[in-house]
């Protein structure tokens, strides 16, 4: 026991481990009330690590060439030892980092996460999920299935449609004239670098995180409320510390997780061609378009957006941008709510109706981004998209508007 | 932190018992990450058993098939060569190949199944390059009139004899491996793991 | 909030159930893939039938012979045509240029095909054949309309009572589905392994939860 505190003393007299410790985890009080929502910020990093894991492991045997790709998938599915199940973890990995992610965003909206002080760390929880996007559309391309192929064709050519300098930005990210060699070879490698980047900005997140403390179901400031608790005089009283309280049940929330993620891995994981696409089996063929092409699921409302927009004096940036624009308005939402109180809890009829119109908004418009084109679907996808700007661009009306509940002074359970 | 009401003993071995099979579970998970590493089956299949057929290897030339990727090579011993074998033995590291570096059944004066035929694997056993296949006896570069043909190693200059056997004070530690091998017919050589005795 | 996501996955239960199939109503190929000798017999079908013109580039022999439990001389003596290597994978010496010149397109690789177009979509395939005479072999498939394939198993389907035929389809379906992901039954196998570990560690993990729990005042 001694030899152990003389071994942490010399590492602490060099590197501030006992302090790290004591202040994010050991000392670190978080508000008492999480509840169920709260575990998907950990599941987040977990399926990082996995996915990090993973596809570093691929990447061992995977070749970044048009001749070679395709087969080397197979190659690994095949003839790598346990290469299947390291592939199906990263190809189920990809759809529960989303999974994940967007119930982490949507608790952040329902408890107003987002509000003073932590604009920062929302905006840098957007750019995660940016980068995040990027990472798995250039992935997504690398299997060289047809999807792969027609999927990245369609996304690359949004690019084309900006205004003057469109075609020739587009051969300039194919690096050919139409999805090549070339392109894979880059984005195989940007690939395997955003993942790097997007672990910087999680530790940014989470510096951010720390600083300001957690927000919690009841959107009430633990460190405004009064002090002392059974740990720490000095510790708001409605705290507690990280750990051991949420670091085990963090622990449980993560064996749940890895429970359902094996159903995936192991009896579904192509879960009905939706994580891996039934025409990503055929290779890539610039030849022939297959019938019906869809981004991966996770994509798909943004994509209903992009087809909802009609081109406008035959130009197709104004889709362009209403995709973009779905995507950056998220960056804004700090200052778009004005209601006097944070929570979903004590938001009134208003607020409610509009936040869980919009979730369904968006799940409809995830749907309608994996049909095929036909004028009702286009006239629902159109509706949804009005809908889904205007739930951001009135949100500093209707939740000024809205009647909202009396806060308590403490958390409530 | 205070104690009050807390059964330790209770918590201490539920701890004890998530650590343990966590543990565990971390084990199988890397397990896989760790197989990932093994020869996959193309590697395998890639380096299954080569047969060479020796019908045409003339008295004096050498043979070269690949087996697991490396170059195993086949040479007809002229009568001349095998008695320089005995010859050479006082200037050899470990003339009388104590070092297992062959199968037991090519633990003899010729390191071979049959005497006229060598097999052995040609990567040199001192840094892995292939040593060149040197049949001119007498070679003025190689020592004159003390060479009595064999192997050079072009990247340190090790020496080895017409058995795979090295020259004393070479850099190369032992002779060169033979592989497990086996005479299907008189002039058909299979070379594979489970070769077995002749 | 957990009832919520319950009923949104309920909801995308219609989406996920959706398959490719064009129009034309598919068989049920009903395949079992633990039945090794279906899969045998579906296998030699395969060897004497699809492979001179069709590979299956991915499969190798001597993994078949394992996972379908004969021997490897078995397979050598039997089902190897074309190599006889039996580490080497089932590849064709048909040139795909000739091949495309013959049949209007190189026949595609089978090594995944069952999971781009479904089991259900092969079997029907298989025995969806129907004479047409303006077709330049005199045959039409009604799931793959103008396909550039002959009916190369006529003589299977002519010489034998339908149900022999079906059932021969099915083995051949089955071989197809086994080759397009030959680890599939030792997948779930080991699944279920996994779930079981899993499960008691999350039964441990949730009570030092909440043992760990006690602590926290309730209000």
């Amino acid at each position: 026991m001694n030899a152990m505190k003389n071994f942490v003393g010399w590492i602490d007299d060099r590197f501030p481990l006992t302090k790290v410790w004591n202040e994010h985890l050991a000392e670190y009080y978080a508000p008492k009330n999480f509840n169920f929502w709260y575990f998907f910020g950990s599941l987040a990093m977990l399926v990082l690590v996995i996915q990090i894991l993973t596809g570093v492991w691929l990447a061992m045997s995977y070749k970044p060439d048009a001749e070679l790709a395709f087969g080397s998938v197979e190659f690994i599915m095949r003839d790598v030892d346990w290469g299947w199940l390291i592939r199906y973890m990263h190809s189920t990995g990809a759809s529960a980092f989303f999974v994940v992610v967007y119930l982490h965003m949507f608790r952040g909206l329902m408890y107003g996460s987002y509000r003073k002080p932590r604009e920062l760390l929302w905006i840098i929880g957007v750019l995660v999920y940016l980068a995040m996007m990027a990472t798995a559309f250039m992935g997504y391309l690398l299997p060289w299935g047809q999807m792969s192929y027609w999927g990245a064709q369609v996304i690359v050519n949004l690019f084309s449609a900006v205004p003057w300098i469109g075609p020739e930005l587009g051969v300039w990210i194919r690096g050919d004239y139409v999805i090549s060699d070339a392109t894979l070879n880059r984005f195989f490698a940007l690939h395997f670098l955003l993942p790097f980047i997007l672990v910087a900005l999680v530790f940014v997140h989470i510096v951010a995180l720390h600083k300001v403390g957690s927000n919690n179901p009841d959107g009430i400031e633990i460190k405004k409320g009064p002090k002392g608790n059974r740990w720490s005089d000095s510790a708001p009283a409605d705290g507690i510390p990280f750990h051991p309280y949420y670091s085990v049940k963090d622990i449980a929330g993560v064996a749940g997780f890895l429970f359902l993620f094996s159903v995936v891995v192991f009896f579904a994981p192509e879960m009905g061609g939706f994580f891996i696409e039934h025409p990503n089996f055929e290779p890539a063929n610039p030849l022939k378009t297959p019938e019906h092409i869809a981004p991966v699921w996770y994509f798909t409302p943004f994509y209903a957006i992009l087809r909802a927009v009609p081109s406008i004096a035959g130009s197709a940036f104004p889709a362009v941008v209403a995709m973009f624009a779905s995507i950056l308005i998220m960056f804004f939402l700090p200052w778009l709510d004005r209601s006097p109180v944070k929570s979903i809890r004590y938001k009134g009829a208003l607020y409610k109706t509009m936040l869980w119109l919009f979730v369904i908004d968006f799940i409809v418009l995830g749907y309608l981004g994996v049909k095929p084109i036909a004028d009702h679907y286009k006239l629902m996808a159109q509706i949804g998209t009005i809908y889904y700007f205007a739930f951001f661009l009135l949100m500093p009306i209707y939740s000024k508007m809205d009647k909202t509940k009396p806060v308590p002074e403490r958390v409530t359970k | 932190m205070s104690a009050d009401g807390v059964d330790l003993k209770k918590r201490r071995m539920l701890t004890a018992a998530t650590s343990v099979v966590g543990a565990i579970g971390a084990g199988y998970v890397v397990y896989p990450f760790l197989a990932a590493w093994a020869p996959s089956e193309r590697a395998k299949a890639a380096g299954a058993p080569v047969e060479a057929d020796i019908s045409k290897l003339e008295s004096g030339q050498m043979l070269r098939v690949k087996w697991r990727g490396k170059p195993v090579w086949i040479v007809h011993r002229t009568e001349e060569n095998l008695k320089d074998l005995s010859a050479l033995e006082g200037t050899l590291a470990d003339p009388k190949s104590e070092l297992p570096q062959q199968p037991g059944y090519c633990q003899n004066p010729t390191r071979s199944i049959k005497e006229k035929y060598l097999v052995a694997v040609g990567i040199c056993t001192h840094l892995g390059c292939s040593p060149t296949y040197r049949p001119d006896v007498g070679a003025a570069d190689l020592g004159g009139d003390a060479w009595r043909g064999g192997f050079s190693c072009p990247c340190h200059g090790s020496k080895f004899d017409l058995a795979g056997r090295v020259y004393a004070g070479a850099p190369a530690p032992s002779n060169l491996e033979i592989p497990p091998h086996q005479y299907l017919s008189d002039t058909l050589i299979l070379v594979s793991e489970d070769g077995g005795a002749a | 909030m957990k009832k919520l996501i319950l009923a949104f996955l309920l909801a995308a239960a219609p989406v996920l159930g959706m398959a490719a199939g064009g129009n034309v109503q598919l068989d049920d190929a009903n395949i079992d893939l633990t039945d090794k000798e279906s899969l045998q017999r579906g296998a030699k079908l395969f060897m004497n039938y699809c492979l001179s013109c069709h590979s299956a580039k991915y499969q190798r022999y001597n993994r078949m012979a394992r996972d379908l439990d004969m021997t490897e001389d078995e397979v050598k003596q039997n089902l190897m045509f074309t190599t006889d290597k039996i580490g080497d994978t089932m590849n064709i010496a048909m040139d795909p240029e000739d091949a495309a010149a013959w049949f209007g397109a190189a026949p595609p690789d089978l090594s995944v095909i069952t999971r781009a177009r479904g089991v259900d979509w092969v079997y029907t395939y298989l025995r969806g054949f129907e004479p047409d005479e303006s077709r330049p072999f005199g045959v039409n498939n009604k799931v793959f309309p103008d396909v550039g394939m002959p009916h190369v198993l006529w003589k299977l389907q002519k010489d034998q009572a339908v149900e022999k035929f079906d059932s021969d389809m099915r083995d051949l379906t089955a071989f197809m589905a086994y080759v397009g992901e030959p680890i599939a039954v030792e997948r779930k196998r080991i699944g279920t392994y996994v779930l079981i570990f899993i499960a008691i560690f999350f039964v441990l993990s949730y009570l030092l939860k909440k043992e760990y729990w006690k602590d926290v005042p309730k209000h």
